[in-house]
């Protein structure tokens, strides 16, 4: 392909390719197209020059949440990040989320999630109460918000205390933004009974939070993590464990839990 | 080469499920909840199959909008929407149940929107008669696999995430256990079990435009005809009739009937509502005479209001709206980008962004349009095959003894056509039976089924061969030319000169497949998953193939140029059936069962 000719109808690639082991970044030349995405462009690698390029995908519609990776750096989803967003000859680096521990290429070992997931205690409602449920649409507009979540595991993957600070195992295990959204969501269902305070303070130590947003801002369904689940939750378990008098005023808070 | 079968990671379970969306994942709770054993084994991570981009709704005649509404209704809307193709015993089962299953997935967690009195909140759909579809905004299949997935995990359901199906294994004529590998390394896993569920769904990636993720390469339909089961109406492809059709690189993504639900107007590049014209007599009272009419209707279903206004003809059945605008297309009334303008921006923004947000987000960022602000282009998109293997209504169970389908992967319950909303109702009604059907022959069965070792041998000698070639095709370039195949001889509309062109083209590409090779070793290498892949999918690319040259007459999703007309004589009562014959795919036409006089009734009524 002619250098003068494709510059803007080509793009530049580096891709990691290797495993936990060893690897390096590989460059490739992918012919633009309008209106593509990284995923595309990958998809292009794969099919014209690395068949074994490993990648996850599924939607290719930011539905699913399967394709997360460090596009220049940015936890993204490459099924949603636009080549044209780059500089005409900007290189496009793309690498694995950093957060766990690499499988192959673009693909991790993102296991751990589903292991804290099942520690949370599941949806608990009254099984007594039989009759058809009542439920206002102005009760659920939060948890609705919070059900939103494709699971990309991108805010996981930016969380500095689970990036930078390995805070996965052991007893100083902490749950990540992922599942503190997922947790407000049954705190804050109506029809919720089970109290899950002692998990948040003792086991997924929400106290390591210290609110710098990051999560936020990297979630594609744009859901307000840190302001709407992660600090409620704090607060609820300030009120619990640190603040007696707080307790008293806790049923007036987010939705109409424990009334 | 011969592997030490000894050595393969051997696990055992009472019920392996195959796939792990809406179906798969209700079959395992239920195998679970009978107190049985239970493996899921799936593909993807749990939570991303295909049913997490299921947008619109599900459908279940709950009566909380519209007070008519019925499981008859709902019973003879499927029916007529499939061109009374359908199995009547599921169409009646799925009628009678989907209620209590939409309601039994609330107490399980799922937060449906609400209506002003506080009930889940149900909107309208193409070929429902009732407002009558329950919906989390546009992202109800998320809410529900989360659901369900949640609900799962803490039930005790042993979960085999990215871990790929190659053989069933049997014994004598019953199932045994199956052979997988997980994609990670490529390692081997043999499980022992005494049934079966395939919940894998469809077979959309034989075509190239489609809004199916990979995951859909036919391969429970493939594992179930190698296995000896009888697959049915493959000739039956939904193409949805709202796919992008720009940028190119989202090309066939989907844009949900909710559009349409939420009063979306249909028009061409004149600027007119076309689908007036193409209403079917059959249905066409059902429908607004006029556009003021159908405003009328709008305005109503916005306020939340009764009106004696009848539907907008956007809301016609899927294969219709399909038919409509690539006609529309082809006579040079289409937009810019090949497809028809789909507008919801005369409604107030706020609401279409409540309503519609993936919808407002996926124009946004993929095809820099403002859906609030001006009109979205659409064209059809491959979406679902209605086909698939052949069950007992009731308990789920193919021919063979022990292998049970639930979902889009059994044919029979949508007949010629599904009703936009019908999947996932039949998710959690048919992977539910699914699930009992597969527990009570478990429990009884005296003792554990047993394989024979060459079988897995031999299973294993397939899997590695792409590997072990020095050369060969290429696996994308196969994947490619069966997609070019598909949509150029065997796509929306169809006649016999292109489809005899078709089925020879894939008989030649299924002899290509048999030599395909990839480089690479067996760590998560997704060109050696793909080889595998094609196995499965060039089953159904001659299924559907086969069976579409066969049926002479046009009937729902299946449009003959040569033979326009509804054949109900010669055809209306006969399913396209394929088995397994040697190496020859057995084509047979058999005779649906008869629907019983009760329900024959509810026909005469209007």
């Amino acid at each position: 392909m002619s250098e003068s000719h494709s510059r803007s109808k080509e793009a530049t690639l580096k891709v990691y390719r290797g495993d936990g082991a060893q690897g390096q970044f590989e460059t490739y030349k992918v012919p633009m197209e309008a209106g593509m995405v990284v995923l595309d462009a990958i998809h292009y690698i794969q099919a014209n020059y690395a068949p074994d390029l490993a990648v996850r995908w599924n939607c290719k519609a930011a539905k699913c949440g399967s394709c997360s990776a460090e596009v220049n750096g940015h936890p993204s989803l490459m099924c949603k990040t636009r080549m044209d967003h780059f500089e005409d000859g900007e290189e496009i680096v793309v690498q694995p989320m950093k957060t766990f521990p690499l499988i192959k290429d673009l693909v991790t070992d993102v296991s751990w999630n589903y292991r804290v997931n099942e520690k949370i205690k599941p949806f608990s409602p009254d099984e007594s109460d039989t009759k058809e449920w009542v439920i206002y649409q102005e009760d659920i507009e939060r948890v609705q918000e919070f059900r939103k979540c494709i699971e990309c595991f991108l805010c996981q993957d930016v969380c500095h205390v689970l990036r930078d600070h390995e805070k996965k195992d052991g007893n100083e295990q902490f749950m990540g933004p992922r599942f503190l959204v997922r947790t407000a969501g049954l705190e804050m269902h109506p029809k919720d009974t089970a109290d899950r305070l002692d998990y948040l303070k003792n086991e997924g130590h929400i106290g390591y939070c210290n609110i710098t947003k990051c999560c936020s801002e990297v979630c594609p369904e744009e859901i307000h993590i840190t302001d709407n689940a992660i600090i409620p939750l704090k607060e609820r378990v300030v009120d619990e464990y640190y603040d007696p008098l707080a307790k008293v005023f806790k049923n007036m808070f987010g939705g109409g839990k424990n009334k | 080469m011969t592997s030490n079968i000894e050595s393969i990671e051997t696990v055992e379970h009472d019920v392996i499920v195959v796939g792990a969306g809406g179906a798969g994942l209700r079959a395992a709770i239920e195998v679970s909840a009978q107190g049985l054993s239970v493996g899921l084994v799936c593909k993807s991570l749990l939570g991303k199959a295909h049913t997490v981009m299921a947008e619109g709704g599900v459908a279940a005649a709950l009566a909380n909008v519209d007070q008519e509404d019925g499981w008859e209704t709902h019973f003879r809307d499927t029916m007529n929407g499939g061109k009374k193709l359908n199995n009547w015993r599921m169409a009646q089962l799925h009628a009678q149940e989907a209620p209590d299953r939409v309601k039994e997935l609330e107490r399980w967690g799922a937060v449906f929107d609400r209506t002003k009195d506080g009930k889940i909140l149900q909107r309208a759909f193409g070929g429902h008669k009732w407002k009558r579809l329950c919906h989390v905004g546009d992202r109800t299949g998320l809410e529900m696999i989360r659901t369900l997935q949640d609900r799962g995990v803490h039930q005790g359901i042993k979960v085999y995430m990215e871990c790929t199906i190659t053989k069933l294994l049997k014994d004598g004529d019953k199932i045994a256990g199956a052979l997988g590998y997980y994609r990670e390394d490529g390692r081997l896993i043999l499980f022992k079990t005494k049934a079966v569920v395939l919940a894998s769904g469809g077979v959309g990636k034989i075509y190239s435009i489609t809004s199916n993720s990979w995951e859909y390469t036919a391969d429970g339909q493939s594992l179930a005809y190698e296995a000896g089961a009888e697959l049915i109406d493959m000739e039956f492809v939904q193409f949805h009739p709202t796919g992008m059709v720009w940028p190119p690189g989202v090309r066939g993504l989907l844009v949900t009937e909710g559009v349409r639900g939420e009063g979306g107007l249909l028009t061409n590049n004149k600027g007119e509502r076309f689908m007036f014209n193409y209403l079917p007599e059959s249905t066409r009272h059902e429908f607004a005479a006029d556009v003021k009419e159908a405003k009328e209707w709008i305005d109503a279903a916005i306020a939340g209001q009764k009106t004696t206004a009848r539907r907008p003809p956007e809301l016609s059945t899927r294969d219709n709206v399909a038919r409509a605008i690539y006609t529309e297309v082809k006579e040079g009334r289409g937009s810019p980008h090949g497809g028809v303008f789909l507008d919801i921006s005369y409604q107030d923004s706020d609401r279409v962004r409540k309503k519609l947000p993936s919808m407002y987000h996926q124009f946004k960022e993929l095809a820099d349009v403002d859906i609030t602000a001006g009109p979205m282009e659409v064209g059809p998109t491959c979406h679902y095959i209605m086909g698939g293997i052949k069950v007992d209504a009731d308990t789920a169970q193919t021919r063979v003894p022990g292998i049970f389908a639930a979902g889009e992967v059994a044919g029979g319950m949508h007949g010629a056509n599904r009703l936009g909303g019908n999947s996932l109702s039949d998710l959690v009604v048919f992977g539910r039976r699914a699930g009992l059907g597969a527990a009570e022959y478990a429990k009884g069965l005296k003792e554990m089924p047993k394989f024979k070792d060459s079988d897995v041998q031999a299973a294993i000698e397939e899997l590695d061969a792409p590997l072990n070639r020095t050369e060969g095709p290429n696996p994308y370039d196969l994947h490619k030319k069966m997609n070019e195949i598909m949509s150029a001889y065997v796509g929306i509309f169809r006649e016999a000169s292109e489809m005899k062109i078709g089925v020879e083209k894939v008989a030649e590409l299924k002899k290509e497949i048999a030599k395909v090779r990839v480089g690479g070793g067996k760590k998560f290498n997704p060109g050696w998953h793909l080889c595998r892949d094609l196995k499965n999918l060039i089953v159904a690319a001659e299924a559907v193939a086969v069976s579409a040259l066969s049926r002479e007459e046009s009937r729902g999703a299946h449009s003959r140029l040569d033979f326009p007309n509804l054949e109900d004589e010669k055809w209306g009562h006969v399913n396209s059936t394929l088995s397994k014959d040697g190496d020859k795919m057995k084509l047979e036409h058999k005779p649906l069962a008869s629907m019983p006089a009760d329900l024959k009734k509810l026909f005469e009524t209007k």
